[in-house]
C-alpha cells in the first residue's frame, strides 16, 4: 500500500527512508513536538517550501527546463488570496476560494502562453525570457499600489476558523513538552500540512506516470523524443502549467499563513535563488530532494546566521574577516555553498544517499544490478 | 574564363624538386599514418571496432565503404575531433592519439570535412586567410601558391570577395579543398569531395588531386564514387561495420570485379 | 559584416523607424530630440555591456548569467577612483574632468577584466558544454560577487555624481540635450568602431567571427580557440566594467544590485539582436534605450513591459533575433 501511495517511487536507500520518515513525523506533529509560535512558523515555512520546490523540480529536474518565472506564480497565488480577502467585506471561505481560483486561472493562462512561446525559442532564450518576465511582474506588483498595496503589501484577515482568536478548547493542551494552543493557527497549520502532502503525493504520481517518463525522455534528448513521435511542445507546456499551478497553490498557502503579502514576501529574486539552492542541494529530479533540501535550508538559514554572528565576534580584531563573517553576508556563504554543490554535489543529498545504497558492499561479478538484494546466480 | 572547362594554368614543379611544394622526399619505408586497433565510442554508440589502417607516404589512399561503415568517424578520430577509446594513431612515427585537434593540425594535417566546414559569413578571401596559418597579416598569402589554386579552381578568383555562403555547392567544395592546400601539409584528410558535384567540376577536382600527388602530398580520401576513386587511388582500404575489411592496391581492386561486388556492391563501370 | 551588397538592412531600419513613430507622440520636436538623445545614450551604454556577452555566447556557447557582476564592480571601482580625484571632478574644466574620468574608466576596466579572468578559470571552465550548470553556476558567481562588493563598499547605494563640466545640457535650438549623454553616445560609438575594426581588420577578429560560426573547423585549421576564448571573455568583462561606470554616471548612483537589474535589460538586448551578433546587439540596445525613454515619458507605468513587448514582437518576426549567427 505504501508503494501505491508513493507511486512506486521509493526512497531506495535506508538512510533516506529513515530521514524522510523522521521529517514526516516531525512535521506532522510539529505543534506538539515544538510548541511555541516561532517553531510553528519555521515548520509552516518548511512545508510551503517543499511544495514550491517540488513543483520546481518537476520543471527543472524532470523536464530539464530552467524557468525563472516560478516565483512569479508563487506570487500570483499569494496575491490572489491577499487581494481577494482584502477586498471582501468580511473574510469568508467564499472569498478565499475565489482568490485561489482566480489565482489558478491567471497562472494557467500565463503559463500556457509562456509554455507555447517555448515553441519558437530555444532553452537558453526561454530562461532569459522568464527572467525578464518575472522581473517585470515584480515591478508591476510594486507599482500597481491601489491594487496590490505596492511596496507595503496587503494585510488582511482570514476566515474565522483559521484566526488565532478561534479556539477549539478553552484551555491550552498540556503536554510533557509544553503548552499547545489548539487555536486557529493550529488548524491552519494542519490545513497547510494536508495540502502540501496532497501536492507532494500528486507530484510523485505525475512524475512516475507515463507522462512523467516522457518528460524525462525529453529532458535527456528532445530531438529523439520528437523523432519517436512525442510532441515535445505539448509535454513541455503541460509540465510548465502543472508546475505553475502547484507553485500558485503554495503561494495561496503562504498568504493564508502570514495573513499578509508583499512583493518581497513572494516575488523577490532571493526566493528564486533559495529555490534553486534547495533543488540543487536536495537533488534534482528526485522529488524527495525538495523535502530534504527545504528542511536543511530553513534550518541552516536560522542557524547559519547565528554561526556567522559567533564567528564574526571571534575574529573581531582581524582585518577582512569580520566583514565576511557577519550574518548580513549570509547570502555570500550561501552562494559559495551553491557553487560548490553544483560542481561537487550534482546529484544532491538524495542522489548521494541513493548512490551509497546502490553500491554493492563487496566485489561483484560484472553486470551487478543496482539493488543490493540480488539473488545468487546459480542454485543447485 | 569559364569556371567549368579546365584549361589549367600552371602546375606544380616536378616531383621532389621543391620541398616547399609537397613536403620532404618520400620515405617509402615508413607509412605516414598508421592506425592500430582504434576503437571509437560516441556517447553510448560503439562506432569503430578496431580499425587497422596504413597510409603510405606520398600516395593517395582511398577509404571506401558503404554508408555508415565508419569512414567519417575514422577521419574525425585521426583529427582528434573524437577521442579514440582504444588503440593508437601514429603520424610520422609520433603518437597523436590523445593530442588536441589544433596540435594535430599543427603537425601538418589538413582536414576537409563532409559538410565542407565553410565559414559562410566570411568571404572566400577570409576563408583562405584563416587556412593560411603562416599569414601574419591580411595580405600575407603566398601568391604563387594562390595562383596555382586559381588555375585549378577559377571560381575562387572570381568570387574572391564574396561571402562564402553565396557560393554554389560545387564552389564551396572547391573552396574547402583550396583551404586545405593553400599551405603545404604532410597529410590531407578529405571526406567525400565529389558529393553532389557536376561531372565537369569533378574533373577539376581530379586534376587538382593528381597535381598534389605529383608533388608527393599524402592524401587519405573518403569516397563513394568508385570511378573517382579508381582514377586517383594508389592504395585502397575498404571499411564495413567499423573495421577495415580489405586493404591493398587500387589496381588490384579495380581489376577484380567479383571482389568489388562483394565489398562495395558495385562493379567497375558503374558509379554512385 | 557582409562584404558586398546583400546587407540585410531591415533590422537597421528599425531604429530610425521607432524614432519616427515616437515623434508625433511626444508632441514637440525639442522634447523628442532630448528623449532621442537620452535613448541613444542609454542604448550605447547597454551596447557596451551587451557586446561582450553576446560574443562570449556566440564563440564558446557559454551563457554567463552573472555578467551583471562586472557591471557593478566597474561602477563601484569608479566611485573610489573618482572620489580620490575630487579636485579634478569638482573643477569646471572639461579637460580636467576628463582627466579624472578616463583613468576611472581604465581602472574599472582593468579590475573587471581581472575578475573576468578569475571567473572564467574558476566558474566557467569546469562547465563548458553544460548549459544547465552554466546558468546555475554563473548565477551563483554573481551572488558571490555582489556580496563581496557589499563587503568592500557596504550594502548601501553610493552616489556617483557627474563631474562639474559634464553636468547640465547644451541647447540645440529649443531642445536641451544633456552633455553627459552626448559623451556616452561618443564613447559608445568609439567602442563600436573599435570592435568593428578588430573583427574585420585583424586576424584575431577573423578567428572570432569564424569561431562563432564553426568552432570545430577553426580548431581543425590549427588554432587553439580555447585561449582565444579566455581573451574574449576578459575583454567582455572589461567592457562590462566600462559600461558599469557609464551606467553609474547616467543614474548618478550605484547600488550592489545594479548588476542583476541591468542583466535583464542585457538579455533582452541580445535576444533581440541574435546571440553572437555585434551589430544585432547594437540595434537591440538602441531599440531598448529608445523604447525605455519614450515610454518612460509617455506611459511611465509600462516602461519595463514595453521592452518585453518589443522583444516578443521581434521574436515573432525572427525567432532567432534580427541577425542570427548561422551555425546555431
Amino acid at each position: 500500500m505504501l508503494n501505491r501511495l508513493l507511486s512506486n517511487d521509493l526512497p531506495r536507500s535506508r538512510w533516506l527512508a529513515a530521514l524522510l520518515l523522521v521529517l514526516f513525523l516531525g512535521l506532522a506533529f510539529a505543534p506538539f513536538l515544538f510548541p511555541g509560535v516561532k517553531a510553528l512558523n519555521v515548520a509552516a515555512k518548511v512545508l510551503i517550501f517543499i511544495a514550491l520546490v517540488a513543483s520546481f523540480d518537476l520543471l527543472l529536474g524532470y523536464t530539464g527546463i530552467v524557468s525563472f518565472a516560478h516565483t512569479m506564480f508563487f506570487g500570483i497565488g499569494a496575491y490572489g488570496v491577499a487581494i481577494s480577502l482584502n477586498a471582501a467585506e468580511s473574510p469568508s471561505w467564499a472569498a478565499l476560494g475565489f482568490g485561489v481560483l482566480a489565482a489558478l486561472l491567471v497562472s494557467l493562462v500565463l503559463s500556457l502562453v509562456i509554455g507555447l512561446f517555448s515553441l519558437r525559442v530555444k532553452a537558453i532564450f526561454f530562461a532569459m525570457i522568464t527572467l525578464a518576465v518575472a522581473t517585470a511582474f515584480l515591478t508591476l506588483a510594486s507599482q500597481l499600489s491601489d491594487f496590490t498595496g505596492g511596496e507595503d503589501g496587503l494585510s488582511f484577515s482570514v476566515p474565522e476558523l483559521l484566526t488565532p482568536g478561534f479556539t477549539l478548547m478553552e484551555e491550552p493542551l498540556q503536554t510533557p513538552l509544553g503548552e499547545v494552543d489548539l487555536n486557529g493557527r493550529f488548524i491552519t497549520y494542519y490545513l497547510i500540512f494536508g495540502t502540501v502532502t496532497a501536492i507532494f503525493l500528486t507530484l510523485l504520481r505525475i512524475v512516475n506516470s507515463p507522462f512523467g517518463r516522457v518528460l524525462q525522455a525529453i529532458r535527456e534528448n528532445d530531438f529523439r523524443a520528437e523523432a519517436l513521435g512525442y510532441r515535445t511542445v505539448v509535454y513541455r507546456t503541460l509540465s510548465n502549467v502543472l508546475s505553475a499551478s502547484f507553485a500558485t497553490l503554495a503561494g495561496c498557502l503562504l498568504a493564508i499563513w502570514l495573513r499578509y503579502n508583499g512583493p518581497d514576501t513572494s516575488l523577490s529574486f532571493e526566493i528564486m535563488l533559495d529555490i534553486l539552492l534547495i533543488v540543487v542541494i536536495g537533488g534534482m529530479g528526485t522529488m524527495y530532494g525538495a523535502v530534504i533540501g527545504s528542511v536543511l535550508f530553513v534550518l541552516a538559514q536560522s542557524y547559519l546566521q547565528d554561526l556567522l554572528r559567533l564567528a564574526g565576534g571571534a575574529t573581531e580584531g582581524l582585518p577582512l574577516l569580520p566583514a565576511l563573517l557577519t550574518p548580513d553576508r549570509w547570502l555570500l556563504w550561501l552562494g559559495v555553498l551553491f557553487v560548490l554543490s553544483v560542481y561537487y554535489f550534482p546529484s544532491g543529498v538524495v542522489g548521494k544517499l541513493r548512490e551509497r545504497a546502490a553500491r554493492p558492499p563487496r566485489a561483484r561479478p560484472a553486470g551487478g544490478a543496482a539493488s543490493p538484494a540480488q539473488p545468487t546466480a546459480r542454485r543447485p | 574564363m569559364s569556371p567549368h572547362t579546365p584549361p589549367l594554368r600552371g602546375s606544380l614543379p616536378p616531383k621532389g624538386a621543391d620541398p616547399a611544394w609537397g613536403g620532404p622526399a618520400p620515405d617509402r619505408t615508413q607509412p605516414l599514418l598508421k592506425l592500430d586497433g582504434v576503437h571509437t565510442h560516441i556517447g553510448a554508440y560503439h562506432i569503430l571496432h578496431g580499425v587497422d589502417l596504413v597510409v603510405p607516404q606520398g600516395q593517395l589512399t582511398m577509404l571506401l565503404g558503404r554508408n555508415g561503415a565508419g569512414k567519417t568517424t575514422t577521419l574525425r578520430t585521426i583529427m582528434g575531433l573524437w577521442q579514440a577509446s582504444q588503440g593508437s594513431v601514429q603520424l610520422d612515427g609520433q603518437n597523436i592519439t590523445r593530442q588536441p585537434t589544433p596540435d594535430i593540425a599543427h603537425s601538418g594535417v589538413a582536414y576537409v570535412p563532409e559538410n565542407m566546414g565553410i565559414f559562410s559569413d566570411l568571404s572566400v578571401r577570409e576563408n583562405m586567410l584563416l587556412a593560411a596559418r603562416g599569414a601574419r597579416s591580411l595580405d600575407d598569402i603566398d601568391t604563387t601558391r594562390l595562383e596555382w589554386i586559381f588555375g585549378l579552381f577559377p571560381a575562387m578568383k572570381k568570387f574572391w570577395l564574396h561571402p562564402a555562403g553565396k557560393l554554389s555547392g560545387g564552389q564551396k567544395q572547391m573552396l574547402a579543398v583550396s583551404r586545405a592546400i593553400i599551405e603545404p601539409r604532410k597529410l590531407l584528410l578529405i571526406d567525400e569531395p565529389s558529393k553532389g558535384l557536376a561531372p565537369a567540376i569533378i574533373q577539376n577536382m581530379i586534376e587538382a588531386f593528381r597535381q598534389l600527388k605529383a608533388a608527393q602530398t599524402t592524401i587519405l580520401l573518403v569516397e563513394q564514387n568508385f570511378n573517382f576513386a579508381r582514377q586517383l587511388g594508389d592504395t585502397v582500404a575498404v571499411m564495413d561495420d567499423g573495421r577495415v575489411v580489405h586493404s591493398g592496391s587500387m589496381a588490384e581492386l579495380a581489376a577484380d570485379e567479383a571482389l568489388q561486388s562483394r565489398l562495395l556492391g558495385l562493379s567497375l563501370g558503374s558509379h554512385a | 559584416m557582409k562584404q558586398l551588397k546583400e546587407l540585410d538592412w531591415k533590422p537597421m531600419a528599425l531604429v530610425p523607424a521607432l524614432a519616427l513613430i515616437a515623434l508625433p507622440l511626444t508632441g514637440s520636436p525639442s522634447t523628442w530630440l532630448t528623449l532621442t538623445v537620452a535613448g541613444l545614450a542609454m542604448g550605447m551604454i547597454v551596447f557596451i555591456i551587451a557586446s561582450g556577452l553576446t560574443l562570449v555566447f556566440g564563440l564558446m556557447d557559454v551563457l554567463n548569467f552573472g555578467h551583471g557582476v562586472f557591471i557593478a564592480l566597474g561602477a563601484f571601482v569608479a566611485t573610489t577612483v573618482l572620489a580620490s580625484m575630487g579636485s579634478y571632478t569638482t573643477a569646471d574644466s572639461l579637460w580636467l574632468n576628463l582627466m579624472a574620468l578616463f583613468p576611472a574608466m581604465l581602472v574599472a576596466m582593468a579590475v573587471a577584466g581581472a575578475l573576468g579572468l578569475a571567473f572564467e578559470r574558476l566558474i566557467i571552465r569546469p562547465v563548458y558544454g553544460m548549459h544547465l550548470k552554466q546558468i546555475l553556476i554563473t548565477m551563483g558567481g554573481m551572488i558571490i560577487g555582489e556580496e563581496l562588493i557589499k563587503v568592500f563598499w557596504g550594502p548601501e547605494q553610493i552616489p556617483l555624481p557627474l563631474p562639474e563640466a559634464l553636468r547640465g545640457s547644451i541647447l540645440l535650438g529649443d531642445a536641451a540635450v544633456a552633455k553627459y549623454r552626448l559623451l556616452a553616445v561618443l564613447v559608445g560609438g568609439a567602442v563600436f568602431a573599435a570592435m568593428v575594426w578588430t573583427l574585420n581588420r585583424t586576424k584575431v577578429g577573423l578567428l572570432i567571427r569564424a569561431g562563432v560560426q564553426d568552432r570545430e573547423m577553426v580548431e581543425s585549421l590549427g588554432y587553439r580557440i580555447k585561449r582565444l576564448f579566455v581573451g574574449v571573455f576578459v575583454a567582455g568583462s572589461a567592457l562590462a566594467g566600462l559600461g558599469g561606470v557609464m551606467w553609474g554616471l547616467y543614474q548618478e548612483t550605484v547600488t550592489p544590485q545594479m548588476g542583476h537589474q541591468v542583466n535583464v535589460l542585457i538579455f533582452i538586448v541580445i535576444i533581440i539582436g541574435g546571440l553572437g551578433s555585434t551589430l544585432g546587439a547594437l540595434i537591440g540596445a538602441l531599440l531598448v534605450g529608445l523604447m525605455a525613454n519614450y515610454t518612460g515619458f509617455l506611459f511611465p507605468k509600462v516602461a519595463l513591459f514595453s521592452n518585453i513587448a518589443l522583444m516578443v514582437a521581434i521574436l515573432l518576426w525572427r525567432p532567432q533575433g534580427v541577425y542570427p549567427v548561422t551555425s546555431r
